[in-house]
Parts: structure tokens; C-alpha cells; sequence
């Protein structure tokens, strides 16, 4: 049922639910979704993310290629930051959204969606310009651990392990080399944590020794209710092709301060962060008790607006949350296709969650 | 987890327990609760509504999915689990006990015959699977 990740035995020692998740066998959960949901919001929980594309962009002419390749202006990076950014076509239409680390000025790393990593891969090197090299990073595995006591735990956990490094007052969002470890302080939860990539053979000792510290095996169930609750989009489902940045909730990552940075869907990215595009996304919640599901029609005294694209279950509100596209900006109430019926919904802000980074 | 020697199956994965005074209890298997995961929400039938045999007459909503929950036999709506509406996580953790979720009085108490017994359901959830 796909590629296994080098921590594969450990999942099955861990009574993982396995999936095939883009390829990859990845633990769905390990018996129970809301529980590790939980976890992670109250102390912390382990993720493999190992299926992940890890991109290293090399040369002389890295800055300046990532600047015309990507929505966000890498220009604004120190070194040892992290940025959130769409890849988009001429059309302005979303390839992946992704995290960009400006190690130096000649030196990135990209962290793309699994699924679309061949798509990426085409685009990128399809445009590749002189002095600049893409490398696929592979050998390694990837975990995130996430939640309040994360960072506390992961320093115990190094040091149990003979590495000394204090990652207490890592700034939010910048990340280092050590060796062949690369730690950032990121994370798709809206909880504070970090994603360590490593080579594959030293993973297994690391996610045990953070599971010794008290962080708890999470799966994919509970990695998509957390990001939810984040407000986070999945690509595929909130972003995709067909819609710009800014009709995906993702404005925040079109740079268009720099009037002489031409950047692939510029025009009508500018456009759109200036005057908004033809869609808006907007966070939903339902009044009563059911689930927004993805593909639910939306619609406003009587007439279709736009749909959910990404709908569960929210367990720190207990409540069904939405992310949703329409065409239409309004207040207060609509209506929702859930099951055989239409329900009300309540338009809510985005984070849908009170607690942790979420709402900081 | 055992299933308890009392139960009756229904092939979409109900099971069935007479009770003394003639009705009887229905609730989902531990196979179809852990394909379905966590339970977040449980739409439970109305009283007195009669149902057909095989008639969708609830709904339990997992993170995954929503399901749909059958009359094994044809019958009234005699009562339903007010737990489940703070608690659904209760058909996940005891499916043949608190998680119980409606109870009929069957029109024939006969038909309960035609279900499965625990050894024949188990093979069959295992082939299904």
C-alpha cells in the first residue's frame, strides 16, 4: 500500500491504522483520531511527514530565480528564516503552496506536498535559468513534533541523544543545519513545534526518544483536524490550480512591494491582492449538530455561491468547521448542503481555534 | 474484543440483542465502528417511528464519513441512547454495551432468525474486509 518511511515497523509497533496517502504507506492514526488531536493542543504529538518533497535550490542565481519563480518575495529573507509562498503559473493559478528556508543568499530548501511533487518538479525545471540548480533531497526522514510542551521535549530528547543545542529561543519560523540534521521551528498544527528532517537511519532513535519524553503518535486523521482548525489550506481541496492565491485564503503570500519584481501570475496577482478576485474564502461553522463536508453547496437565501472545499470535524470547538469558496462576500448566515438537507451556517474567522499559535 | 454469544447480525453490520420483555437493542459491531473511527456525531431515530426492514433509520457521523444505520427488522422505535448525543465516542469505545443505539419492538420476533450468529458474522466481516 505505498512507500514505506524508515519509521514503517515502528508504526506497526504502534498498532497504526496504514494508508496509502500519495503513494506513501502512512499511519492514518494509532486508535484514535480526537485523542491525538488532543494531544497536540495540550502537550504534544509526533508526526511522520516523511512523504514530503524536499527541494535544495543552489547558485549564484538562487535569490534571484526564486524571486521570479515564487508569489512571495524571498528578497525579505535573513538568513535562517522561513517563509509561506504559492508557486503559481502565468495565469496566477496555484501549482503548490510551500515553505521556503533561505539558508544563504545561494542556498534554499523547499518543502512541497507529497502529491504534487512531479508537478513541481516539471514546472521548476522547465524554468530553470542559468547558475541555478535544483536537487531533489532524499536519504531522510521527516517528523514534526507539535503542541505546547513540543520544543521543551524535543530539547530533552536531543539531549538524551548526546546532541546539545538549545532550542528554547529558536525565533518562530527560522530553522538550522547541523550536519545532516535540519530543524525548523514550523509546523501545519497552529501549535508551537518543530520539523526535523534527518538522514532515514537516525529517525527511528529520535521519535523514540521524544515518544520518551511524553509526545504521543499522531496520524494523518488528526494532522488534517488540526490544520483545519488552524485555518491552513490542504492543496488539492482549498488551493489549486484554477484559483489564485488570494481566492484561496493566501493574499498574506503575494509580495507585490517590489515594483520591479517580475514573478510568474503577477499581473493578476496584483490585480487580485489589490481588488480581490472573482472568489473569497471564508471560514464556516454549522449551527446545529452534522458535518460540512467537502463539495457541500453553499448558498445564500436560496442561490449558489460557491461550495466547502475543506470540511470536518472540530474537536476544541466540537463543532463542524469549514473552509469554504464563494463568489459572494456576505454577512452573518447561509446555507449548507449537509447530507440530504440544507442547514444553517454561521460565517466564523479563520483560525477557528482559540488556543495555541492559532490565534496569537 | 469479544462479541458477546447473545448477539444477532445483520449483514450491514448491526447487531441485535432480544431483551426479556420482547424488544430489542441494536447498536453497530466493533469491525464497522473501527472502519468508521472516531465518532463525532449520532443522529438516533424517532420514537414511535415505524420502520421497515432494512430501512435507513440513523446516521453516525466519523471525521471519515457518514454511515447509515438500517433497521435489522421491521418494527416500532420504542426507545433511543440520550448518551450518545454528549458522549458518540461511546460506540467506539463500547459497541456492544453503553454505545447501544436504539431499541424496537419487531413486528415478527421471528425474523430476528434470518441474522447472522457471532462466529458466522465474524467470518464474514473478515471476508469483507
Amino acid at each position: 500500500m505505498g512507500i514505506h518511511t524508515a519509521l514503517h515497523q515502528v508504526h506497526l509497533d504502534n498498532a497504526a491504522k496504514l494508508v496509502n496517502f500519495s503513494g506513501f504507506c502512512m499511519p492514518l492514526h494509532f486508535g484514535s483520531l480526537l485523542s491525538e488531536h488532543q494531544a497536540v493542543r495540550d502537550s504534544a504529538g509526533l508526526f511522520d511527514i516523511s512523504h514530503m518533497s524536499v527541494l535544495d535550490v543552489h547558485g549564484s542565481h538562487a535569490t534571484h530565480w526564486l524571486r521570479i519563480m515564487l508569489s512571495n518575495d524571498v528578497a525579505k529573507l535573513d538568513d535562517g528564516k522561513a517563509m509561506y509562498t504559492c508557486l503559481c503559473l502565468e495565469s496566477g493559478g496555484v501549482i503548490d503552496d510551500l515553505m521556503v528556508f533561505k539558508l544563504n543568499e545561494n542556498h534554499y530548501r523547499l518543502y512541497l506536498d507529497a502529491a504534487r511533487r512531479e508537478k513541481d518538479l516539471a514546472w521548476m525545471n522547465a524554468h530553470l535559468t542559468r547558475n541555478v540548480e535544483i536537487t531533489e533531497v532524499s536519504g531522510n526522514a521527516i517528523i514534526a513534533v507539535q503542541g505546547p510542551d513540543s520544543v521543551n521535549m524535543a530539547s530533552a530528547a536531543f539531549g538524551s541523544m548526546g546532541l546539545s543545542r538549545t532550542l528554547t529561543d529558536m525565533p518562530r519560523f527560522t530553522a538550522f543545519a547541523d550536519g545532516d540534521w535540519f530543524v525548523a521551528r514550523t509546523g501545519y498544527t497552529g501549535e508551537d513545534g518543530l520539523e526535523i528532517t534527518l538522514p532515514a537511519n537516525q529517525v527511528v532513535d529520535l521519535w523514540k526518544a521524544l515518544a520518551a519524553q511524553g509526545a504521543v503518535p499522531a496520524g494523518l486523521g488528526a494532522r488534517d483536524t488540526l490544520r483545519l482548525e488552524a485555518g491552513f489550506g490542504l492543496y488539492g481541496q482549498d488551493i489549486d490550480e484554477a484559483h489564485s492565491p488570494a481566492e484561496s485564503g493566501l493574499a498574506h503570500t503575494i509580495d507585490i512591494n517590489d515594483d520591479d519584481r517580475l514573478f510568474f501570475g503577477r499581473d493578476v496577482l496584483e490585480d487580485h491582492k489589490r481588488f480581490g478576485g472573482q472568489y473569497f474564502q471564508i471560514g464556516l461553522t454549522l449551527a446545529g449538530d452534522g458535518m460540512l463536508r467537502r463539495g457541500a453547496g453553499v448558498q445564500l437565501a436560496g442561490q449558489s455561491i460557491g461550495e466547502i472545499t475543506s470540511g470536518s470535524f472540530s474537536p476544541t470547538r466540537a463543532s463542524s468547521v469549514g473552509l469554504a469558496r464563494v463568489s459572494r462576500k456576505f454577512d452573518g448566515g447561509c446555507d449548507v448542503q449537509v447530507l440530504q438537507n440544507l442547514q444553517p451556517a454561521h460565517i466564523t474567522s479563520v483560525p477557528f481555534v482559540p488556543h495555541g499559535l492559532a490565534r496569537e | 474484543m469479544d462479541i458477546p454469544g447473545d448477539l444477532k447480525f445483520a449483514p450491514s453490520h448491526e447487531w441485535v440483542r432480544v431483551e426479556d420483555d420482547g424488544t430489542i437493542t441494536v447498536g453497530i459491531s466493533n469491525h464497522a465502528q473501527e472502519q468508521l473511527g472516531d465518532l463525532v456525531f449520532v443522529e438516533t431515530p424517532e420514537i414511535d417511528h415505524q420502520c421497515e426492514a432494512e430501512e435507513g433509520i440513523a446516521v453516525v457521523e466519523s471525521v471519515k464519513a457518514a454511515s447509515d444505520i438500517y433497521a435489522p427488522v421491521a418494527g416500532k422505535i420504542t426507545d433511543t441512547n440520550p448518551a450518545l448525543a454528549d458522549s458518540p465516542e461511546l460506540v467506539n469505545s463500547d459497541p456492544y454495551g453503553d454505545g447501544w443505539i436504539f431499541k424496537l419492538a419487531p413486528d415478527e420476533i421471528d425474523d430476528i432468525d434470518n441474522l447472522m450468529n457471532p462466529d458466522d458474522y465474524e467470518a464474514f466481516a473478515e471476508a469483507a474486509e
